[in-house]
């Protein structure tokens, strides 16, 4: 959909390498890219223009103009500058010196309050905590119902009271009740508002000042656009929030709106919302948040959800019977079904940099589905049958069909390409390793 | 300060439905109602925002005068493209000698804006029996709302109403929408939390269909574009809806919120490859939002915006009016 910022500069320097040094119009050409680039993320005017003067500044030094790959250097100059105004290191919420620690849910309508209230108190509940909710939310139709149903799912108490439109009575009532049962983390949750309705707004603050909260908290859209800091600042002049909480990343929005309220207000990122299961809250990145916004994936978070998810000694095992040919299609399941739990495959591609841009415009749409089938099959054939692919014959073909709900030709697909697989394997593991131990099985 | 009487001339004429008797004078009324209408979303601003309060106070116009504009359109997020050609249309203008002063230029826009939006006022025709409307979008866009305000509107119309709760995935968003089919005496078809929401669509409709009910309308999910599986899904609700009726759904609507940025682009493009979509509807354009993406939609997909949302309250639901809308978009966000 975009291009990344470096193939903008790379077009934009090609041409100009090898004749030695870029002139005043070459970078401002570069700065129009930067500034497009920003703007399609939905990074807000003035930050543009503040980032664009520190970038252009910087370009024009020597490092640059002298450079045989000026659109790397800018690149990375940009990087480091969207960096710097995301702040260096990531922000922990903060907790009460004595318990119970109340957050202050604020957001406008349809940011996602009710879901973040939810994934936030089970992020808590799983680090030991005892959360409470408290549902303030008394005008969307059946808010209360959504925070319970939600808190029922998790096991985590919801303080709600059906037909009381007093906000600020919910909240006080909801604290002492979350005190009486020695929770020690409150999320109260309130309704969604547009910044210029000033009844809502001064609601907001009744139930700020009645709950005394360790945090308040905007709830933002990373789908937002110019009008981010427009909102921020209205919830700040109220409210004074303490941090954000950014919803929907797991869309292709590029999330510039982050940028500009934490350039506007200051105000730290505590967690990413990314993906409607109520586990998919992470905690926020500010280095690779600068990677998206510039469209060029996030390698790092990609390598994490690794870690958490693959055992480090089963995978070593595997890389010695891989290598050495002797790969069955039982590990062929077993790798399957690690790379799967790490997410969505084709969100985990999208966190590869470069992949998107590489498929801009071919239909590769990776579906999960076709991994289905993929381990149906599998899961069809006997232990045996997997430990030895080569005795699958032509009855077994059509019973394992049968049994996966799949076609003969599907069955057939996959043992031909895991037979090509095993074989390239075993030539790298001859290649550049030492002599492998003869492997069983082949 | 609502006049039900005006409301109800200005939707009728929206869903092509005859108005009853006393309505003769529907063309006087709905110039006036039109008025107001720009009244009611130019309301809570009044004052041009104070950056363009330059560019359109009277003088020559200069550089910096398009530099600035350009500014302004970007920042009510019509996005790079849609603003560089809105400028350059109305340099060409000044320099054929139709715009002098600057003074002149926030006409001239609103007429370039019209001009590319809808010369016409969109229609939404009631006219198969039962006419199926689709609602689709991202999570949090305004859904479920929409429609218990649609359903409402024809309600009051004298139009039976069915609602198929098709979002059978957000926790109590069929509670969300029965509360709406009880205050327009609508009726709802629903089954539990976690249905396949192809089924309860089709239910929907072969039920509208043999109540004799005259619009069938339909909720569904909230779903990111990018969520191949849920597109799919939403595709083959489409898909289930057509063959419980013929031509139906006979509208697919998109509703998008207005603080959504360049993003909403996409979103228009993908839902509008998983399935047909014949309009827009733009959500929570209070103010502070300008929602100049449906400017960008427009310009690049040709998609009509058919309603806008300025409010929280059943009449802030109004047809879309194209003149008003661009006047909205240079106001100042600043309440008060």
């Amino acid at each position: 959909m975009f291009d990344t910022l470096s193939d903008k500069l790379q077009s934009v320097f090609s041409g100009l390498r090898g004749r030695g040094k870029l002139t005043d119009a070459d970078i401002d050409q570069a700065m129009r890219a930067i500034r497009l680039s920003l703007l399609e993320a939905d990074v807000s005017l003035p930050v543009v223009k503040q980032l664009t003067g520190a970038i252009g500044e910087r370009a024009r030094g020597a490092e640059v103009m002298t450079s045989l790959t000026p659109d790397q250097q800018v690149v990375k100059i940009v990087n480091e500058e969207l960096a710097k105004l995301m702040g260096g290191a990531s922000v922990n919420m903060p907790v009460a010196p004595r318990p119970p620690t109340v957050i202050l849910m604020a957001g406008l309508q349809g940011s996602g309050k009710t879901t973040c209230s939810a994934k936030l108190a089970r992020y808590y509940q799983q680090q030991g905590r005892a959360p409470m909710l408290v549902a303030c939310d008394v005008h969307r139709p059946a808010a209360a119902e959504q925070l319970s149903v939600l808190g029922g799912q998790l096991g985590i108490p919801v303080h709600r009271e059906d037909g009381v439109a007093d906000a600020v009575g919910i909240a006080e009532r909801g604290i002492a009740a979350a005190k009486a049962a020695v929770r020690d983390l409150v999320i109260v949750d309130t309704a969604g508002r547009t910044v210029i309705d000033e009844a809502m707004m001064a609601e907001l603050v009744g139930v700020r000042d009645a709950v005394h909260p360790t945090a308040v908290v905007l709830v933002l859209d990373s789908m937002t656009g110019q009008t981010a800091v427009e909102v921020a600042q209205a919830f700040e002049d109220a409210v004074q929030f303490d941090g954000v909480i950014l919803t929907k990343l797991d869309g292709d929005a590029r999330g510039g709106a982050a940028l500009s309220v934490r350039a506007v207000t200051g105000r730290p990122i505590y967690f990413v919302g990314t993906g409607e299961k109520i586990d998919a809250l992470e905690p926020f990145h500010p280095d690779r948040m600068a990677s998206r916004i510039l469209g060029m994936g996030d390698v790092l978070s990609l390598i994490e959800r690794a870690q958490q998810t693959v055992d480090v000694d089963q995978a070593k095992d595997l890389e010695k019977k891989i290598l050495g040919g002797g790969m069955t299609l039982e590990d062929f399941l077993d790798q399957l079904r690690q790379i799967r739990k790490m997410g969505p495959i084709g969100q985990l591609l999208g966190m590869v940099p470069g992949f998107k841009t590489a498929m801009k415009g071919r239909d590769l749409q990776v579906d999960d589905r076709q991994l289905d089938r993929l381990e149906a099959i599998i899961s069809s054939m006997t232990p045996s049958e997997r430990r030895r692919p080569d005795t699958i014959n032509g009855s077994r073909r059509q019973r394992i069909a049968r049994g996966s709900g799949t076609s003969v030709q599907e069955v057939n697909q996959l043992l031909a390409q895991f037979k090509q697989m095993r074989k390239m394997m075993k030539r790298f593991g001859k290649g550049g390793m030492p002599p492998m131990p003869p492997a069983l099985g082949t | 300060m609502s006049d039900a009487g005006d409301d109800r001339a200005l939707w009728a004429e929206l869903f092509d439905i005859a108005v009853p008797p006393a309505e003769a004078e529907r063309e006087t009324r709905r110039r006036g109602l039109f008025s107001r209408f720009k009244e009611s979303l130019t309301k809570p601003r009044q004052a041009i925002s104070p950056q363009l309060a330059g560019v359109f106070a009277p003088g020559l116009i200069t550089r910096e005068t398009w530099d600035e504009l350009e500014e302004a359109l970007i920042g009510a997020d019509c996005g790079m493209d849609a603003s560089l050609a809105l400028v350059d249309a109305l340099r060409d203008a000044a320099q054929q000698g139709r715009i002098v002063n600057r003074s002149e230029i926030a006409a001239g826009l609103a007429n370039a804006v019209t001009l590319q939006m809808t010369p016409e006022p969109p229609r939404i025709p009631i006219g198969a029996k039962p006419t199926v409307i689709l609602v689709v979008g991202v999570n949090g866009s305004g859904k479920t709302t929409t429609v218990g305000k649609l359903a409402h509107r024809l309600s009051e119309l004298g139009q039976q109403v069915v609602i198929g709760a098709a979002d059978t995935f957000r926790a109590a968003a069929i509670d969300q929408l029965a509360i709406w089919a009880d205050r327009s005496g609508a009726q709802l078809v629903r089954q539990g939390p976690g249905a396949d929401p192809g089924a309860v669509a089709f239910d929907a409709v072969v039920s509208g269909s043999a109540r004799g009910a005259d619009v069938v309308l339909i909720d569904t999910a909230g779903r990111l574009q990018t969520q191949h599986n849920l597109m799919e899904e939403l595709r083959k609700v489409h898909a289930v809806v057509g063959k419980a009726a013929a031509d139906a759904p006979h509208e697919t609507l998109l509703v998008l919120d207005a603080t959504t940025g360049q993003n909403g682009l996409s979103q228009a493009r993908l839902f509008g490859e998983a399935v047909p979509l014949t309009g827009v509807i733009v959500t929570k354009l209070d103010g502070s939002a300008k929602g100049g993406i449906a400017v960008a939609i427009n310009r690049e997909l040709g998609l009509p915006v058919k309603l806008i949302g300025v409010g929280e309250k059943l009449e802030d639901l109004q047809p879309f009016d194209a003149a008003a809308y661009a006047q909205a978009i240079f106001a100042s966000g600043d309440a008060g």
